[in-house]
């Protein structure tokens, strides 16, 4: 009988095991839902091809395309997958705006432009022209139209096609042989990623925000911290994000190396989605939302690579440097290179210090912004919009300012801010209110930093001459952004005094 | 595209970790809807002391002496030297197209930003992956003799030094395949349209929301 007993024990230890191996091996990540979903063919090689639902074209890096097209004398493989905008040539300023591609005063944009008009026109892809309601950044529009939803592959020849994985998503950004590769086959050929978790514990204390949040992992893994994987963004305060929230943390995933940043499908996301305009309906949303419930990490997923922040600890951020991983919170000093160990780093630090025109150990509240720029794919919305509008609320922008650009992120979002009366607050408080696009995230249009003007600036990027020739950006959040044009520099806005 | 099999040629230096698209090639330049000429602005900011407009002639403006790509030693230079995370940044694919044409046919770093490695590729341009420590010697070798060489054969996977030493690297064989013959991937997706077809039957049946909502 003992032996027997034994011999049972020992068949379902060795049972169980075997089940928890298979059901390890069963378990996937997010990332790997979203793969084997949309997985045409996989090769011995370690290539694939994966296929791609939905398409976004803007003017910037589909001219050369399409014209690949014409020499091959092909044609899009699916029509109805892509959908154009222009969004980084178009001019904010309302004047100039007004009259259109023909008022573009700079020739060179108003030909990209107008190129990206011809060419959807003779491929016969939708667009939204540059003053139609729904023209804006595409990754702004996208999700607001419901164009981009969960579940789906999203590609656009641009790096901060992540934001769109912010819905459960699998989107990334890609160049311009592969906009023709997509736009002639539907597909990629990819190799597969490595699994990433961000995970970020506890809670963001008041005046910390997602922009706060996505700068602190940068700050932590470093612009190359997700080079080759696909990351998730998960924990309680993601979890905790609304939707647009989830937006700016995942547009930044790139800005840590990883052209893939994504969150797991939930409530929020399915009473986003609920109602937009291409969004499913009655039926169909039914059966959409069985599938999209599927859309998360199953317990004992693998991950290649786990970090872990506590929410607590971030505090308001301000990038010092033209890296996005030169970050500090808001009461830190600029660093000191002479207490860098590592030469290429040290040598990092005093180049940007350098360009920057910034002294190691000066308190980053001391720096003076003369230009500040809200908008960008990062923090356009009508969340950031109010966030900015809570705080310049009842006061001026500081007389050392040169110029304040609020910029909306797209015609929906411009809509919405003025039936909120959000652009007199910014206008009483002499500051632009500007028609959507990128902007001076940029300044591929006339909105540029001169030579060694400091910018507050609610964008991505601090490389040199990003948002102008000598210009000097320093990466914050709306809020912070709004704080620093009233106060004249940059301030702890935990400690701000909002009027009623 | 054009093959790439073995290339031999003169090294330049780019002594910075993290240099991103926009240094690479900054904004102004990608208003082109052309895919050639951006030779003339390739590290414009770095390699010129004026702000450089598009359609310029850039052979009359004013040039910062320091800069590597500005000096006789490095003249005719095909081969790129720098350090990790290169081509950090935007997905513009103008960045591998100003390599290219300004005429280097390889890249060699600790390290490559994804979307960049990606659009190498593409474009003929060979990037290659080595480690820290190589890179070193290969600067230090580079600094010490005017005129350095590598030679660089991809069917081999190996950098041949001129002191005779040889580094191995790898790269993916797709990618290695495309490159060695020249070939477009786009003609070696299509003669995979069946499969395409039949998969997008099936996740339309699946999956119909997807599908003809955008008219």
């Amino acid at each position: 009988m003992n032996l027997f007993y034994l011999k049972s024990a020992r068949r379902l230890a060795f049972r169980l095991v075997i089940s928890c191996l298979g059901s390890r091996n069963m378990a996937k990540t997010l990332y790997d839902k979203l793969w084997d979903s949309h997985l045409v063919q996989q090769r011995d090689d370690g290539t694939a091809l994966i296929y791609i639902d939905r398409h976004l074209l803007h003017e910037v890096t589909s001219p050369q395309a399409f014209e690949g097209l014409r020499l091959a004398g092909r044609q899009p493989w699916r029509r109805d997958a892509n959908l154009a905008t222009p969004d980084h040539n178009v001019p904010t300023e309302p004047g100039e705006r007004s009259a259109g591609v023909a008022g573009i005063r700079d020739p060179v944009s108003q030909l990209q432009v107008k190129t990206l008009d011809d060419n959807c026109q003779d491929f016969d892809i939708v667009e939204f022209h540059i003053n139609d309601a729904r023209q804006g950044i595409v990754h702004v529009i996208g999700p607001e139209l419901g164009a981009t939803l969960p579940g789906m592959t999203v590609v656009c020849g641009d790096s901060h096609t992540a934001t769109h994985g912010a819905l459960g998503a699998l989107a990334q950004g890609i160049g311009t042989s592969e906009v023709e590769h997509v736009l002639v086959t539907q597909c990629l050929i990819q190799t597969k990623m490595k699994n990433m978790l961000i995970r970020i514990n506890g809670e963001l204390l008041p005046g910390v925000t997602a922009k706060d949040a996505v700068l602190a992992v940068i700050g932590k893994i470093g612009t190359a911290g997700g080079a080759g994987h696909a990351i998730e963004f998960g924990g309680e305060v993601i979890r905790s994000l609304s939707m647009e929230g989830r937006m700016t943390v995942c547009n930044m995933a790139i800005e840590a190396g990883a052209r893939v940043g994504m969150v797991a499908v939930d409530e929020t996301t399915l009473e986003y989605v609920k109602g937009r305009t291409y969004a499913p309906t009655g039926a169909g949303w039914d059966a959409a939302v069985a599938a999209w419930k599927n859309l998360h990490s199953d317990p004992g997923a693998h991950f290649d690579t786990v970090v872990e922040l506590q929410g607590q600890d971030i505090k308001p951020q301000v990038t010092w440097g033209t890296s996005p991983e030169m970050v500090l919170p808001v009461d830190a000093r600029v660093p000191d290179p002479a207490t860098i160990e590592d030469p290429t780093r040290r040598d990092a630090t005093a180049r940007a210090l350098q360009y920057m025109g910034l002294e190691a150990g000066m308190p980053l509240v001391e720096i003076r912004p003369q230009k500040v720029f809200i908008g960008s794919c990062t923090n356009s919305r009508i969340e950031d919009l109010r966030a900015a509008a809570a705080v310049v609320k009842g006061k001026k922008v500081a007389a050392s300012v040169n110029q304040a650009l609020v910029v909306p992120g797209s015609g929906a979002v411009k809509q919405q801010a003025e039936a909120e009366g959000l652009d007199q607050i910014f206008i009483a408080a002499g500051m632009e209110w500007r028609e959507p696009g990128c902007s001076m995230c940029l300044a591929m249009n006339a909105d540029k930093l001169g030579p060694g003007e400091h910018c507050a600036s609610t964008s991505n990027r601090n490389f040199e001459g990003r948002q102008g020739f000598g210009g000097r950006t320093h990466l914050v959040s709306p809020a912070m952004a709004a704080a620093a044009a009233v106060a004249g520099h940059f301030v702890d806005v935990r400690e701000w005094e909002f009027e009623a | 595209m054009k093959s790439f099999t073995v290339e031999t040629g003169i090294v330049a230096p780019m002594d910075r970790a993290n240099v991103d698209t926009d240094m690479i090639i900054p904004k102004q330049f990608l208003k082109s809807i052309k895919r050639s000429g951006f030779g003339p602005n390739l590290f414009d900011e770095l390699r010129y002391q004026d702000e450089g407009q598009p359609g310029q002639d850039c052979s009359q403006r004013p040039l910062k002496p320091d800069f590597p790509l500005n000096q006789a030693r490095y003249q005719g230079a095909s081969v790129l030297l720098t350090r990790k995370n290169f081509g950090c940044g935007s997905s513009r694919e103008h960045a591998p197209w100003a390599l290219d044409d300004y005429g280097f046919r390889c890249v060699i770093a600790p390290s490559f930003a994804d979307i960049f490695y990606n659009n190498c590729f593409k474009n003929g341009l060979l990037p290659i992956v080595l480690e820290e420590a190589q890179v070193e010697i290969l600067f230090q070798q580079m600094t010490a003799a005017e005129g350095y060489q590598l030679t660089i054969d991809l069917e081999q996977q190996k950098i041949i030094r001129p002191d005779g030493v040889e580094i191995g690297f790898s790269v993916e064989s797709f990618h290695r395949h495309c490159l060695l013959h020249g070939l477009d991937d786009i003609g070696l997706t299509l003669e995979h349209a069946d499969a395409i077809r039949s998969f997008e039957q099936r996740w339309r049946a699946q999956s119909p929301w997807l599908f003809d909502v955008i008219q």
